[in-house]
């Protein structure tokens, strides 16, 4: 029989990991809290974004700016992203070859990239029809809260290079496979940040 | 390219204008000669500072083992009381900028002799520096030092990130250092309220001095919060339960879920004013649908929750000290840890009270109004614990407890004066005036000050093997006490006479007489401070004879003073296993302390980093650049930040072994020292004959 022991929420490695799963306990559960404190702070700014909606003082207003189409690709690309990252975590799991890994987490990389390359034509869209952040409290707000998640995922992207670069100087050790653990919640952690953005940011700013 | 065109891109905004002598050679009039010259003269001060101490530590060759024993060191330990030295040399700062505030006010009848400008950055260094820089590091400081010892823990959980956030703190305070020297600090006060501290109205560099000094200090906080709280969950010896932990440790996790859900806000605030100031956001400007009510919310939704942070661990102390120091259990440990995790919860519900006048209907003041005045209940619960605490305990009079007492009598009455404030119709009485300033100092000095000394003094012995001198101790304390009754109740007498705060000058005669009395009471604390460091040197003086290697000086109850002091790296050379509360205390009772265990086993540490340094010069350097306007700097250190991070990342041999046999030899030493000792009675235990060793005293009765 065997018995999954559950430490903290998420994934866990499982016994089949030995030392690892110990190891990993108190950094992933010190991860969560992390992540607690950065959900405060998209908190704060959506909680800006919410109250500054109507203040664009003249200027364009989210219908004017945002093209539901591109976003929802971006919607698209970025849940895909997190699919694969859990083909990966699952591939780490259950001790797949490296190359299967590395594979998952590429497929995440590239579609991570193509979300933000989407994410900037759209801010470049807004900027040729006079919406940028200098205009208004509005897309003070709309630049504050959008960029930051796309500043979290670049940030995400950088790290899982390292990542990679880990793993082909270590292969799959500790505290590489601490780094996937902790990537793969940081980057669902911003799906699901980037679900809200999509509703009360573009869904809403669209009705 | 021009040249100026190249200074400008190597230098930014700095120019010749930015020194502070500067406007006082150009047009030598007799305010400028006046402001400038104090100017200079503080500026002056932080120079030789800095570099008598190059000189000092060159010529005694101590380079090399500051860097290796101390800057890189990961020891939870050592990173208290570096943290400590931070807030006590902030604290000389802030101290004479209050005094000098008292000085002019004492003479605001006729103008006094600050100009206006400089007055409004002495206030506002003096509250940035105090709350961020003194108050935050201190407390800080001794929860690293003692919170993973009172939980039986070998270290925090991520020993590396206390370094780092050290770091952060550090630079952060330097950079407030170095307002002093080149440029002007902000003149918004601690809170910098825009529009003014927009670009519009406060075009220089002061604004973004304030705003990338709390900045630092803020993600300092949140990492350090992470990493306390973490501790506190996951790092417990066998057996201590969440209701086991000493009151202190309680007091340390509550205080550290506040910074994890406070300190965004903050950051928020910071970083969505910043983008007004250097990018022309309008989050707060006045024009293009900018709204500065939100920084109002923002702000004080961390700036309430701070004011407990920064109470909760005095909280913790005075448990520690009067429970210690009345050789009784804390009275009401239950009811205890619920007031003290009710007022975190209320913290986070109370923060409009501070612009009761801003605007809101009366029906919202009065919502925040009622959940200010609750948060009284919790506090009165711990007063009454405290007492009863002593109540038929064997009272001693030392040096904590006398400030536990001051505290207890002084923060009763700031207390009051917070109900009466959290009250709207009177709120708009006394709102911005000297009334407001006497509250805060009353919480704040008694509260919160009083118990980091007061803790200051109580772990002294445990930190660094000796006793502090009693009777320096004594004189600090009633200096400290009278000094703040002196400097500040008649500001409550000013406060319903009109006064505003951060007059720098007023037409009003009857001012004057409560306003020489506060003065006197700043030179009271100026003096309680030098007491305070008087002490300090004599005691390392006199520390051959105040020795307590032994470890348990006070007849200690928790596990923290179940060791040698100070205590080795590894804290416990085997964890100890818990059964109830007071650890230490049922160990001597039932004869199981001091045990000699049968084996010994290798213990695994982690091995210096330099990460903690590295990143104190990248942030300062990065804020540097930003205040300036120096852009390669900013770019370059950016660059270096992230690839530090990175080169972290791939470090893998970060651990190092003590052997144990290693661990035996300085375990059986200890223990050998410890049967060698005579257990003194609490009759002695301010004089030399206590070195360590307590005879336990059933409730505090002689034997």
């Amino acid at each position: 029989m065997s018995e999954e022991s559950f430490k903290y929420p998420g994934l866990n490695l499982g016994a089949g990991h030995g030392k690892d799963d110990a190891a990993v306990q108190t950094t992933m559960f010190g991860f969560w809290v992390f992540l607690m404190s950065d959900a405060i702070l998209f908190g704060m700014v959506f909680a800006t974004y919410v109250t500054s909606v109507h203040a664009t003082a003249g200027g364009p207003g989210p219908k004017d700016l945002y093209d539901v189409k591109s976003v929802f690709i971006e919607t698209m690309l970025l849940l895909a992203s997190s699919f694969t990252f859990g083909m990966a975590s699952l591939a780490m799991k259950y001790k797949h070859s490296t190359p299967r890994l590395i594979g998952w987490l590429l497929a995440t990389l590239v579609l991570g990239a193509a979300f933000l390359s989407f994410e900037v034509h759209d801010f470049l869209t807004m900027f040729a029809k006079g919406g940028s952040p200098e205009r208004s409290g509005f897309l003070s707000a709309f630049f504050d809260l959008v960029p930051l998640h796309g500043l979290h995922v670049t940030g995400g992207g950088i790290w899982l290079i390292c990542l990679i670069g880990q793993i082909a100087r270590y292969g799959l050790d500790t505290r590489t496979k601490l780094g996937i653990m902790r990537l793969a919640l940081f980057w669902h952690f911003l799906d699901i940040v980037w679900i809200a953005i999509f509703t009360v940011v573009y869904l809403a700013g669209l009705t | 390219m021009s040249a100026d065109d190249i200074f400008q891109y190597l230098l930014g905004r700095l120019q010749w204008s930015s020194l502070p002598f500067w406007k006082m050679l150009q047009h030598p009039t007799e305010a400028n000669l006046i402001n400038g010259s104090i100017a200079t003269f503080a500026a002056s001060l932080v120079v030789i500072g800095a570099l008598l101490l190059v000189a000092l530590l060159t010529k005694y060759r101590l380079w090399r083992p500051l860097w290796s024993n101390w800057v890189t060191s990961v020891d939870h330990k050592k990173i208290g009381i570096m943290y400590i030295v931070i807030a006590f040399v902030m604290m000389a700062r802030a101290l004479i900028e209050a005094w000098l505030m008292r000085l002019q006010q004492a003479d605001g009848l006729h103008g006094g002799f600050l100009s206006p400008d400089h007055f409004a950055q002495l206030f506002s260094t003096h509250g940035t520096i105090m709350i961020f820089f003194v108050a935050m590091p201190f407390l800080i400081g001794i929860i690293n030092y003692v919170m993973p010892q009172q939980i039986g823990a070998r270290d925090v959980s991520f020993p590396v990130l206390n370094s780092i956030s050290l770091g952060l703190t550090a630079a952060g305070a330097a950079l407030v250092m170095v307002s002093l020297v080149i440029g002007k600090f902000s003149t918004g006060g601690w809170f910098g309220y825009p529009p003014f501290t927009e670009a519009t109205f406060s075009p220089g560099v002061g604004p973004d001095y304030w705003i990338w000094a709390l900045s630092l200090s803020g993600l300092s906080s949140t990492l350090t919060g992470i990493n306390f709280a973490v501790t506190v969950y996951k790092e417990r010896c066998p057996g201590m339960k969440l209701m086991y932990m000493p009151l202190f440790t309680w007091t340390a996790l509550v205080t550290s879920i506040m910074m994890i859900f406070a300190m965004p806000p903050l950051t928020v605030a910071m970083a969505q004013l910043a983008l007004d100031r250097y990018l022309g956001f309008h989050f707060f400007t006045n024009a293009l649908g900018g709204n500065m009510m939100n920084f109002a919310n923002l702000f004080w939704l961390f700036g309430h929750p701070e004011v407990y942070i920064l109470i909760m661990p005095s909280f913790g102390i005075y448990s520690e000290v009067i429970s210690t120091y009345s050789g009784k259990v804390l009275y009401g440990y239950r009811s205890l840890v619920m007031a003290t995790m009710a007022i975190a919860i209320l913290s986070f519900t109370v923060w409009l009270h501070h612009y009761f006048t801003m605007g809101q209907s009366a029906n919202i003041n009065a919502v925040f109004g009622i959940a200010s005045m609750l948060i009284g209940i919790p506090t009165g619960v711990k007063i009454y614990d405290w007492m009863l605490t002593m109540f038929r305990g064997r009272v001693r009079f030392t040096v904590p407890m006398v400030y536990s007492i001051g505290f207890i009598l002084m923060f009763v009455l700031g207390g009051m004066t917070g109900i009466l404030l959290a009250n709207p119709s009177i709120d708009y009485q006394v709102h911005n005036t000297v009334f407001l300033v006497a509250h805060f100092h009353n919480v704040i000095i008694p509260g919160v000050l009083f118990g980091l000394i007061a803790g200051y003094h109580f772990w002294f012995p445990k930190a660094f093997g000796f006793r502090l001198n009693e009777r320096w101790g004594m004189v600090s304390a009633v200096c400290w006490i009278i000094g703040f009754m002196l400097a500040f109740f008649p500001l409550y007498a000013l406060g319903i006479m009109g006064l505003p705060r951060r007059s720098v000058a007023y037409a009003q005669p009857a001012y004057v007489p409560l306003e020489i009395v506060a003065f006197v009471g700043a030179m009271v604390l100026v003096v309680a401070l030098l007491a305070l460091l008087w002490q300090l040197w004599v005691s390392i003086r006199d520390r051959d004879e105040n020795r307590v290697f032994a470890g348990d000086p006070w007849d200690g109850r928790s596990l923290e003073w179940a060791n040698a002091a100070p205590a080795p790296e590894y804290n416990f050379a085997v964890i100890p296993g818990v059964k109830g509360r007071d650890a230490f205390t049922t160990g001597k009772e039932e004869g199981t302390a001091y045990q000699r265990p049968e084996t010994y086993t290798e213990i695994e540490l982690p091995k210096n980093c330099a990460m903690g340094p590295a990143v104190a010069a990248i942030g300062f350097v990065l804020a540097f650049g930003l205040v300036w306007h120096i852009w390669w700097m900013v770019i370059l250190s950016f660059v270096a930040a992230v690839a530090s991070m990175i080169i972290r990342g791939f470090a893998r041999d970060t651990t190092r072994i003590i052997r144990a046999d290693e661990v035996r030899k300085e375990h059986q030493h200890w223990l050998d020292v410890v049967a060698h000792t005579t257990a003194v009675t609490r009759a002695v235990e301010t004089e030399p004959a206590n070195t360590g060793l307590a005879q336990h005293e059933a409730n505090g009765a002689s034997p």
